[in-house]
């Protein structure tokens, strides 16, 4: 240690108020490598790091895949085909509603999380139920706008630009659709296994799952919907 | 002389004992504190679409401008969510998820804008239909 002429609690104050979150002082250098932290010698980092960055690695390859729909959509945007243009087919109101849906369910599968945390069994089980609830009224609305447009004839084989919105829309709502039947496992396993490491695992990769749909809805309601009511 | 240098994390008072977060995983707080982070983001949110809805169909500011602010509002609103919801922090502990996100934001944006630049030249050059039909006779 070097000497700097103050005493070592005042040194080590001034040291945390000057570098709060110690860039520079982590376990790569000179100091003891932390074990379970996937640093240095110590062996791979603990399985809760490992699974929650293997399933952000997912997460960012499913944004991936949900670019190619928006720009297939940008790009097919004006290729009506002589059919309804984008503008005709938008339902403001019924958007409105399905992300109030969506927007309250990621709260409420916040809430589910902070119970979790608690581990308070009861209220995991009370919200990731009005979590499942919320998706299952986004679903069903989106399965009415398109039911309602395949009654006015619009379907996926009318135009190019029809083609990407349903594709892209469709492939949202699929996979709501199918983070509600993981919901529905999760609040099996919540029951019947209770908090086990694996378990609470699990759950951390719902919530990923359930907030990264919702950043994609966020893209879906502005550039498919709000811009196309413009023109 | 104390060893306290060389102890990594007794005075940081930020960071836990458990040095590398994952997504969506942030320090072990009491439940208030991720329900107050909830609510935070809730209410950003709540802001931002409510703009966004508003915007849409209103003239309150000049129209072309419209779809700027739109794709800003959402951008915005992409933001508060990885921040309140998922937590992505720029803390030390979070250099993985970031650089994560940061190449997946230019796979992203290769894509998108890629796509759009590309397919807008071509059909700029593309010859119209009609005459198109005349060389193939």
């Amino acid at each position: 240690m070097t000497y700097t002429g103050l005493p070592a609690s005042v040194e080590a104050i001034r040291r945390v108020r000057e570098d709060p979150h110690r860039l520079g002082h982590r376990a790569h250098g000179p100091e003891e490598p932390v074990a379970g932290a996937g640093h240095g010698e110590t062996g791979p980092a603990r399985k809760r790091i490992i699974v929650g960055y293997g399933f952000w690695i997912y997460l960012l390859s499913d944004i991936v895949l949900f670019s190619c729909f928006f720009a297939a959509f940008a790009v097919l945007r004006g290729a009506t085909a002589g059919g309804p243009t984008i503008s005709q087919i938008v339902d403001i109101p019924r958007v409105a509603i399905e992300t109030t849906a969506l927007l309250l369910s990621s709260y409420t599968c916040m809430l589910s999380f902070a119970a979790t945390n608690a581990r308070s069994r009861l209220w995991t089980q009370i919200f990731l139920l009005i979590t499942g609830f919320l998706g299952l009224v986004f679903v069903l609305l989106e399965l009415q706008e398109f039911i309602e447009l395949a009654a006015r004839g619009i379907t996926p084989q009318v135009s190019g630009m029809l083609t990407s919105f349903f594709g892209l829309v469709g492939l949202h709502g699929l996979h709501v659709t199918l983070g509600g039947l993981w919901l529905a496992t999760m609040l099996a396993q919540v029951q019947v296994k209770g908090f086990r490491p694996e378990i609470v695992h699990r759950l951390i990769c719902f919530n990923l799952f359930w907030h990264a749909l919702d950043i994609v809805w966020i893209g879906i309601f502005t550039i498919v919907y709000l811009l196309g009511s413009l023109t | 002389m104390s060893n306290l240098e060389s102890d990594p994390h007794l005075y940081t008072g930020v960071l836990d004992d458990r040095e590398d977060h994952a997504p969506g995983d942030a320090p072990e707080e009491s439940a208030g504190h991720w329900v107050r982070n909830a609510n935070i983001g809730l209410g950003f949110s709540i802001v931002l679409t409510v703009a966004s809805f508003l915007l849409a169909g209103s003239n309150a500011i000049y129209a072309p401008a419209i779809p700027v602010a739109l794709i800003v509002l959402a951008i915005a609103q992409m933001g508060v969510h990885l921040v309140f919801f998922l937590h992505i922090t720029t803390g030390p502990d979070n250099t993985n998820n970031i650089l994560a996100l940061a190449f997946g934001t230019l796979v992203v944006f290769l894509i998108v804008v890629g796509s759009i630049w590309i397919m807008a030249n071509l059909s700029d050059n593309m010859m119209p239909t009609g005459q198109l039909m005349q060389m193939q006779r």
